[in-house]
């Protein structure tokens, strides 16, 4: 398979590189290769409010240094993908618009001609490693577990722009999970926004969304939520973080894939979340459980979503 | 005399500009929560902060910093291996230069018995250093004005610190070679050192001539082998003790041998007493100036590199944070890896503001750290400035002087956002890492920066929230809806009829009871606005910052109406509306 340039944005080294340690540790067992490309700057996403030109040539600016290198992009974040897509069609459509974003970028010796494809870190696993190459790499699958699926928005719609998955009843993400064994359970606000968007304008209304969220999920019988944005991630656990009640722990879709492959808890950094999700590893098949993984009795008390689901 | 008094003087200088810039250091803050700490509790806090760590097992992660970040620049290492070459080059050649040549009095001569600055190896050293300094300015000037990294910024303090360096090295360097071809200088030393018949003097001239590169207006060769060997023998009886051949001083010597054709003119215009004036004015000069230079990272680079990595940002004392925090400003040589790495700073290129750059706000935030009044429009740059940052850590991670950069935007940020200036990047996703500190900012600004940003809209805008109020017939702009074309999508609001289908599918509609009252226009209404070119309609409503982007309206519009790009554009617009107006007031107020 064809190396992917690695866009990993800002969120995720900043502030979830457990995101980026598991991603590369399943990809690394899946024989994909990531190429890092130390100028990448911000995909131009936070910037969309604020100026229109600002965003294109960010992300223009990350398209043109892939496309110098011959490679495409692998995003791990929704709202990044979301964000190269839409200048990538902008740029490829709107001649005069790519004109005047590489007249800047020629100052950088830089230009972008529209030969860059972005994918997410979801689509390199569903459709170029394939469902039947990802299940031969599992070690031990889980078994009672349901699981709430949640997309991201910016991976979804627009739908023309991302092209990512029918964005009605998309199906992608259920299957990744349903490879590890996990049952992806049905809820009625699966497609719905996170709330993160709004995290620091309107923090009422942004953690309010996310509430609803996770109730609904909680109500569909879910034991964890999973995830594949570092926008979501964050927010799915810091709203839950502080209260001692949580709801519904939120992992990371490699994290959970790389359980069932048998990485190590570590490399997968189960660790760093705020609202603990070492439980998970409670359903992983007893039988074939492979050196490494840690003793039931280590794993304390953080079975919350286990528990729960037993007394519903 | 004048010798002595300027050089007294250039240290006294130095010492009082050292003891205000660490004066600074503990009366100044840029952290709201230090505002109040008096000058006496920062500094025990500080000094106890230190004592605390050298006697604990921190103590042995300071003196392993000193040894790779401080002594090996290994921060700087990682970033770039030619910049670490011209640094080490630079500041290891000016080191050993300052230590064996300039101190040597009191360093070499402390060390060794026999130190003459004319014998090897101290002699070839002296040369080798110097020319070390030049290769590492030579690549800074390289850098700096040849191969154009994007966004590299160079202030009158950069060139200011090349060209100290480059007088006070390329005068000795001149000095020296100079000195060696002038026929006076070594008349002088020979009156000086050696008593000899004329026979036996001639010989010595001739060998210095042929060897050392001495300029005799009388002799000039060639010597028959006879006379040369009664100079080398006269020359190791008398000058070997304190002269190496001059050759070991490859660049001096060099110069010497350029000059050669002009040596008599330089020599009766005592060209190499101006040179050393020059030399030693121009170090002194250096000397007195340091503190107050970006050299003085010398003295504050290491301090913020030993600094960061004891001080854990929960357990610190907020007064020595504060403190920590001036002196990284002290710290910052410009060296501008920050920019060049920085996750936004190409942004400069459509929002031309200096302060997105990382290295250039710690210059406007030095400004406001001092005390000095601002005008309101230069606040306004630094207060976008430092918002239009990702929060993406780069910048301090790659810091070669390990300044908490992160740190000081958000402190900053928050000081200039509580002076209550409308920031309308605070309505965009820039914000969520504020939204996730707000447990930690332990302020209750927290809420006031996005109420007045909000009134700021509202005041350009005009009818939002009114409810069912009567509202004065708003103006038609028929431009407006021309102007909505940033991207292609934009434009299509003009085939909207009405349908509503947007404003069901907003799952910020459906969170609220009367979602009119609480947002204002909702998506259809805003689009409806758009095609009749009723602008402050349109602005005017808080839908278009509560919107999510989530695309559910764009995705289920059966007209294929791009409603959450219109909302993008719409939200474009305002914040040049605002921006304008604002700047209006600043200049009128």
């Amino acid at each position: 398979m064809k190396p992917l340039a690695l866009f990993l944005g800002c969120t995720i080294p900043a502030r979830l590189t457990q995101y980026e340690s598991a991603a590369r540790a399943v990809l690394d067992r899946l024989d994909v290769r990531a190429i890092d490309i130390k100028a990448f700057n911000c995909c131009g996403y936070p910037l969309r409010n604020i100026n229109f030109e600002a965003f294109v040539l960010l992300s223009a600016r990350n398209l043109a240094l892939a496309e110098r290198k011959g490679l495409d992009i692998m995003a791990l974040c929704q709202c990044c993908f979301g964000t190269l897509k839409k200048a990538h069609t902008l740029l490829k459509e709107d001649e005069s618009l790519r004109k005047e974003i590489n007249a800047v970028l020629a100052k950088e010796r830089l230009r972008y001609e529209g030969g860059v494809e972005v994918r997410h870190l979801l689509q390199v696993l569903y459709h170029e490693v394939g469902i039947k190459t990802i299940k031969k790499h599992i070690a031990r699958r889980f078994e009672g577990l349901q699981v709430a699926a949640h997309y991201g928005c910016h991976v979804l719609r627009p739908s023309p722009i991302v092209q990512f998955d029918n964005p009605v009843s998309p199906s992608l993400l259920d299957e990744l999970v349903g490879v590890t064994g996990a049952v992806s359970v049905p809820w009625q606000r699966r497609l719905e926004c996170c709330g993160a968007p709004l995290r620091g304008v309107n923090d009422d209304l942004s953690i309010a969304l996310t509430r609803k969220k996770l109730e609904d999920a909680h109500g569909a019988g879910a034991a964890y939520l999973c995830v594949a944005c570092p926008y979501c991630q964050i927010q799915f656990d810091t709203v839950q973080g502080g209260s001692k009640n949580h709801l519904l722990p939120s992992l990371l879709y490699p994290q959970l894939l790389g359980l069932s492959m048998g990485i190590n808890t570590k490399a997968l950094g189960l660790e760093e979340h705020q609202v603990p999700i070492e439980g998970i590893e409670v359903f992983l098949a007893q039988g074939n459980r492979r050196r490494g993984a840690r003793p039931p009795e280590d794993r304390g008390e953080e079975h919350r979503g286990g528990a729960r689901r037993k007394s519903a | 005399m004048f010798f002595t008094i300027s050089v007294y003087l250039a240290l006294i200088i130095f010492g009082a500009g050292v003891l205000y810039k660490i004066f600074t250091w503990f009366r100044s803050s840029i952290t709201i929560g230090a505002a109040g700490i008096p000058f006496s509790k920062r500094v025990l806090s500080f000094l106890s902060g230190i004592l605390a760590t050298l006697f604990s097992a921190k103590f042995f992660t300071l003196v392993k910093v000193f040894i790779l970040d401080v002594i090996l620049n290994r921060r700087i290492l990682k970033e770039d291996l030619l910049r670490w070459f011209m640094h080490m080059c630079i500041y290891g050649g000016f080191i050993l230069l300052v230590l064996m040549h300039a101190l040597g009095r009191y360093t070499s001569a402390a060390f060794f018995d026999n130190y003459y600055s004319t014998i090897n190896p101290f002699f070839f050293l002296r040369d080798l250093f110097g020319v070390l300094v030049l290769v590492g300015v030579a690549i800074a000037l390289y850098r700096r004005f040849i191969a154009k990294i994007p966004r590299l910024m160079t202030r009158r303090m950069d060139l200011y610190a090349i060209f100290i360096v480059v007088v006070i090295v390329c005068s000795g360097i001149l000095l020296e070679g100079t000195k060696m071809a002038s026929y006076t200088v070594y008349e002088q030393m020979v009156a000086d050192y050696t008593v000899f018949d004329p026979e036996e003097a001639m010989a010595l001239e001739a060998y210095w001539v042929q060897e050392f590169g001495v300029v005799s207006p009388t002799a000039q060769g060639p010597f028959d082998a006879a006379t040369i060997a009664q100079g080398r023998e006269l020359n190791n009886m008398t000058c070997a003790e304190c002269h190496s051949r001059s050759q070991w001083a490859f660049s001096g010597y060099g110069v010497a041998r350029i000059i050669r054709p002009l040596v008599s003119g330089l020599d009766k215009m005592n060209v190499h007493g101006l040179l050393w004036n020059i030399h030693i004015f121009a170090c002194l000069i250096g000397l007195a100036y340091l503190p107050f230079s970006k050299m003085f990272h010398i003295v504050a680079s290491p301090l913020s590199l030993l600094a960061n990595a004891v001080m854990e940002p929960k357990a610190s004392n907020p007064a020595t944070i504060a403190t920590r925090q001036m002196m990284e400003l002290d710290a910052c040589t410009h060296c501008g890896t920050c920019t060049v790495r920085c996750s936004v700073g190409a942004a400069l290129e459509e929002i031309p503001n200096i302060n997105i750059l990382p290295s250039e706000k710690i210059a406007s935030i030095k400004a406001l750290a001092s005390g000095r009044k601002l005008a309101k429009a230069e606040l306004k740059a630094i207060q976008e400035g430092v918002y239009l940052c990702t929060n993406c850590y780069r910048c301090t991670v790659v810091c070669p002087v390990g300044i908490n950069l992160q740190d000081l935007w958000f402190n900053v940020r928050e000081v200039l956002l509580q002076r209550g200036m409308p920031e309308l990047s605070l309505l965009s996703p820039l914000s969520f890492y504020r939204g996730l500190m707000k447990e930690e900012m332990g302020h209750k600004g927290y809420r006031k920066p996005l109420i007045k940003t909000r009134k700021a809209i509202t005041e350009t805008g005009g009818v939002q929230k009114r409810g069912d109020q009567v509202l004065p017939l708003p103006q038609r702009d028929r431009e407006f809806k021309g102007r909505l074309s940033l991207s292609a999508q934009a434009s299509t609001f003009s085939v909207c009829f009405g349908c509503q289908t947007c404003t069901n599918a907003c799952p910020v509609v459906a969170h609220y009871d009367n979602p009119q009252k609480d947002l204002g226009m909702l998506p259809h209404q805003i689009m409806h606005a758009c095609a009749l070119g009723l602008r402050s309609l349109a602005f005017g409503s808080t839908m278009l910052w509560d919107c999510l982007t989530c695309y559910q309206c764009q995705e289920q519009c059966p007209q294929g109406v791009c409603v959450t790009d219109v909302l993008y554009e719409l939200k474009n617009f305002s914040v040049e509306q605002v921006g304008t107006l604002t700047a209006q007031r600043m200049r009128i107020g």
